[in-house]
């Protein structure tokens, strides 16, 4: 295990390494998605040793930093499932990488991205390890810094450094809550994990709701939970789209294992409110994601703010997972937080291989706008392929994977309903509306999705002459469609893995119950049961019967190619076809009361006649209404004060250094008016 | 009968009843509007003539739109394996429940809406869109009905759904279970394409949602969409009547018990296409941003069936 661990370490080092010196070009590239390769394998081999055989691995480094007092690892169940799905994002990624990066060779871009990509993977990979305070905070912030230096890969675009600056500020904001977090948590003490745990049942219920609050506010805000999520939609336009797949497949996630390691394990759960306000920002979070990517056009900023959604899906079944935890009813719990690890894997898988699909788009159209595409199944027949394979997975349809977690996130808030406080049950049944409205809206937003960018008639030259993109980049997805499916084919065998590793965090007897029979999955009590497996193979065998027998006995004569019927119009063009905006049309009158879109139309007539219209120009627009009213006057305000330090900015040597002066006087004499000296 | 015979046999009976049900469906309301109507038997004598039919496809179509029909016959097809159509202890009730019902519909609706868009119509673009808009706005009802029912059986599998009822008939005439019987019924309207949401009998842009899906498709592509289409209204009028009133359902497997499932089923069937043809000669069709408002009213019955399955 030691051993799989320092080969971790040295494969990402090396990437790095290679990076910064070999030049840049294709050996740089390859040289750095090699080393970024080896480390996530070894990543993925160091998680099944402790997933699977129950393998332990902690390491103690006491001189490494020894001023502060040494950096400590340990590997758990709870750590092995997020290194896990950090390892099968990172393989594909870095894969597709050394292939999209090519359009920074012999700039020095290039050494930028492959050194941060293998220090954003090492620290990442490293943070559901780490066994301190000290440790875990330095990694998280390790994991920030070097993401927010692949957000401005491109900083010469305007557009790049503001997002960057979202990303900054918002990543900072939730750093510091976690610094409060953990200081709270801490009281004096030395930081290793076994400490806080043991001394986390003295706290006050204050303290203890305190440390709650913050670490919702800092890992929400890594989660881009609703109404922290305002980078998420920034950041991955921005971001080169294999680190856009990271970001959103693997890091976010990384806020839902913090919520998981300090509400449940560290502080071992809480009052039942804890848990009702987790599920109901999960549930906003996931209908208005929705909501909000069904607006959006730039494919990348779609499947952003379906990050978004999905973090609201997981968020459901954590906060299910903790009520039910704080009202006794272990199984219930051990159900929902299946549910909720199970999406997190899966939506790793799906969303990193549909942000690497719209960056073969992006890479070979040069737009990230769904307006100007269309048509591409034909120049790029296997991403058309596997972008549908993901969007499938992600609207939760069988036989894929998302299915399978949908369906236990839905079972896993049936036994709601039995909760002794009626409050409870009330909102178990909303949160199932607004999951399964949630789903349905998920559906059509990946029909505009694909259908729009991938089908139909080109809608500009760009999309018309579209080539496939590289091996590489082909291979990298290939490899995230087939997790895809092995993910939902293999529930069976995963599922009773996911309840060994949440069984101790709510208290449930080891061997837990488990939550599979033979092939199928089975809810507690056998409420419900259903086997992926089976779906898939007797949708698969359903679908071969009807081809089979179509081609048997039905007519064969040969296939006519003709127009699409025009109502009599001859030519037919791309103009005529729908858009993505006129797709989305109907749910945004429908929820017009929400999104508040603004209008404006102006027609011009001709001067002689009304009946003739010269010209019609129509604006419309959509701004979320957190930003206007939430993040707006926050903004205005540290404008305002900085304007105001401004002031002591004077630019002259001789200001500053009596403000060093002064600074020092008036530390000393705090010192002596306090006494300390 | 061997159990697991059970399943294609059910499909076969589901199959071979679908465009004979749109066909009385279509009969009755002719006569409730005083027309003579074409005879029942019609479907199926176009779905022979469309399998024998040549296939013509739009030059801007791809392999999607030559896929799909396959699918979405395919998905509704296994959704028959999984409903209890004639007997209660299916053998592949452990391997899907009521939500995979559901997904699996949801799956068929997907690739149908891809497929509207493929051939660059607005037309197509236009079906795809509103069906999809349809489709989510139903969702909320259809999972909070699950619930209700699942409530009151212990569990969402269809078998022990039907059984519980069966066990204590007097569950059936529980206010839950009809509020959540009301909802189910709305959302079958809205799901299979019926007035007043969508009108099957027309082919006006500004009516149609199904229509405009599948404009482009012709021959044995039309023809399975037909079929699947039918089967899908044989589906949900199943789910009502057997999941709510589920006397007639084989217990045992004995041919006598099977071919008496068949004739109530039939009968269900009738009684359920009698109720749509009355509600679609009674009412217009809705305009189209009148239909949340309907749905949203079915999302109140279902939200008043959990209440009341919880509370009663």
């Amino acid at each position: 295990m030691r051993a799989l661990f320092l080969l971790l370490v040295a494969g990402y080092a090396s990437g790095a390494a290679a990076a910064l010196v070999l030049g840049t070009g294709a050996l740089a590239r390859w040289a750095s998605a090699l080393g970024a390769i080896a480390g996530a394998s070894a990543g993925l081999a160091l998680a099944a040793g402790a997933c699977v055989w129950g393998a332990a691995f902690s390491l103690d480094a006491p001189d490494l930093l020894g001023v502060v007092g040494g950096m400590a690892f340990r590997l758990d169940a709870l750590g092995a499932v997020f290194l896990a799905l950090t390892s099968l994002v990172a393989a594909p990624s870095a894969l597709y990488g050394a292939g999209y990066s090519r359009a920074w060779d012999g700039r020095p871009a290039l050494r930028q991205v492959g050194f941060m990509l293998n220090a954003f993977l090492l620290t990442m990979s490293l943070v559901p390890l780490a066994d301190g305070t000290l440790t875990f905070l330095l990694l998280w912030e390790g994991m920030s810094l070097s993401s927010y230096f692949l957000v401005m890969t491109d900083a010469d675009k305007p557009e790049v450094v503001s997002a960057g600056q979202w990303y900054l500020a918002m990543t900072q904001m939730g750093f510091a809550c976690l610094l409060g977090a953990f200081l709270l948590l801490q009281s004096g003490g030395p930081g290793s994990f076994a400490d806080l745990r043991a001394a986390a049942d003295a706290l006050a219920p204050g303290t203890r709701d305190m440390v709650f609050a913050l670490a919702l506010i800092g890992f929400g805000s890594k989660a881009g939970l609703i109404p922290l999520h305002v980078w998420l939609p920034r950041a991955h336009p921005a971001a080169p789209s294999h680190v856009s797949a990271l970001m959103s497949g693997a890091m976010i996630k990384m806020g839902i294992y913090g919520l998981l390691r300090v509400g449940l394990d560290l502080l071992g759960g809480g009052p039942a409110w804890w848990g009702g306000l987790v599920l109901a920002l999960g549930a906003v979070s996931a209908l208005l994601g929705v909501l909000y990517a069904l607006m959006e056009h730039d494919l990348k900023s779609l499947l952003a703010y379906h990050s978004v959604e999905n973090i609201g899906l997981i968020t459901i079944g954590m906060g299910a997972g903790l009520l039910f935890a704080s009202l006794e009813m272990p199984a219930a719990a051990a159900l929902a937080l299946v549910a909720a690890l199970y999406h997190t894997v899966n939506h790793a898988v799906f969303k990193g291989l549909l942000f690497l699909g719209a960056g073969a788009v992006l890479h070979a159209t040069g737009t990230r706008d769904m307006n100007r595409m269309g048509g591409l199944i034909r120049g790029m027949p296997w991403t058309a392929a596997l972008f549908l394979v993901g969007s499938v997975a992600i609207s939760g349809l069988p036989p894929l994977n998302g299915f399978v977690s949908e369906w236990l996130l839905f079972q896993s808030l049936l036994p709601g309903i039995g909760a002794p406080s009626p409050l409870v049950a009330v909102l178990m049944v909303l949160a199932l509306g607004m999951l399964a409205l949630t789903a349905g809206l998920c559906a059509a937003c990946f029909v505009k999705a694909f259908g729009i960018t991938f089908l139909a008639i080109p809608r500009s030259p760009e999309a018309e002459h579209a080539h496939e993109a590289a091996w590489s980049m082909r291979a990298g997805m290939v490899v995230l469609a087939g997790a895809c499916v092995v993910l939902s084919v293999g529930a069976f065998k995963i599922v009773p893995r996911l309840t060994e590793v949440v069984a101790p965090l709510v208290g449930l007897p080891v061997p837990a119950p488990s939550f599979s029979v033979g092939w199928a999955l089975q809810t507690p009590g056998g409420f419900a049961r259903m086997s992926p497996t089976l779906v898939a193979a007797g949708l698969g065998l359903v679908v071969l019967a009807a081809w089979l027998a179509v081609k048997t006995f039905a007519s064969r004569r040969p296939l006519r190619v003709g127009e699409t019927w025009g109502c009599g119009r001859v030519v037919q063009t791309p103009r005529m076809e729908y858009t993505a905006t006129a797709f989305a049309e109907p749910l945004r009158r429908i929820f017009a009361a929400f999104y508040r879109p603004s209008e404006d139309v102006s027609i011009d007539f001709h001067p002689d006649s009304r009946y003739f219209v010269q010209s019609i120009s129509y604006h419309s627009a959509i701004v979320p209404w957190f930003e206007r009213y939430l993040y707006a006057p926050v903004i205005a305000r540290v404008r305002r004060w900085s304007e105001r330090v401004l002031a002591l900015q004077s630019g002259s040597a001789h200001a500053y250094l009596t403000y060093l002066v002064a600074a020092l006087v008036l530390l000393l004499g705090w010192l002596v008016v306090t006494g300390q000296r | 009968m061997s159990p697991w015979l059970l399943g294609p046999v059910q499909a076969s009976v589901a199959l071979l009843l679908a465009p004979g049900l749109v066909g009385a469906v279509r009969w009755m309301k002719a006569r409730l509007q005083n027309r003579r109507g074409s005879p029942p038997w019609q479907p199926y004598l176009e779905l022979r003539k469309l399998f024998a039919k040549e296939v013509v496809v739009s030059n801007n179509a791809s392999w999607l739109f030559r896929a799909a029909p396959f699918i979405v016959f395919g998905s509704t097809v296994a959704v028959t394996l999984l409903v209890p159509l004639l007997a209660v202890p299916l053998p592949f009730d452990g391997a899907g429940d009521l939500v995979v019902v559901v997904y699996l519909l949801l799956l068929g609706t997907f690739f149908l809406a891809l497929a509207g868009l493929d051939p660059g119509s607005s037309f197509g673009g236009m079906g795809a869109s509103r069906e999809m808009t349809v489709a989510a706005l139903a969702e909320p009802t259809m999972a909070l009905a699950i619930f209700a029912l699942a409530w009151g059986a212990g569990s969402t599998n269809l078998g022990q759904i039907a059984f519980r009822t069966l066990a204590t008939p007097s569950e059936a005439l529980a206010p839950g279970h009809l509020l959540a019987f009301a909802a189910i019924f709305v959302v079958t309207l809205a799901e299979t394409g019926r007035l007043p949401v969508d009108n099957p009998a027309t082919h006006l842009e500004l009516t149609m949602i199904h229509e405009a899906m599948v404009l482009e498709y012709s021959g044995r592509y039309l023809a399975l969409l037909e079929w699947a289409a039918a089967l899908k209204l044989l589906i949900f009028f199943t789910l009502l009547g057997n999941l709510f009133v589920p006397w007639g359902v084989a217990v045992t497997l004995t041919p006598g018990a099977l071919l008496w499932a068949v004739f109530t089923l039939a009968l269900k069937l009738g009684a359920l296409g009698g109720a749509v043809a009355l509600v679609e000669t009674h009412i217009a069709k809705l305009r189209l941003f009148r239909v949340p408002e309907l749905l949203s009213a079915s999302f109140i019955l279902a939200l008043l069936a959990v209440t009341a399955s919880f509370l009663l």
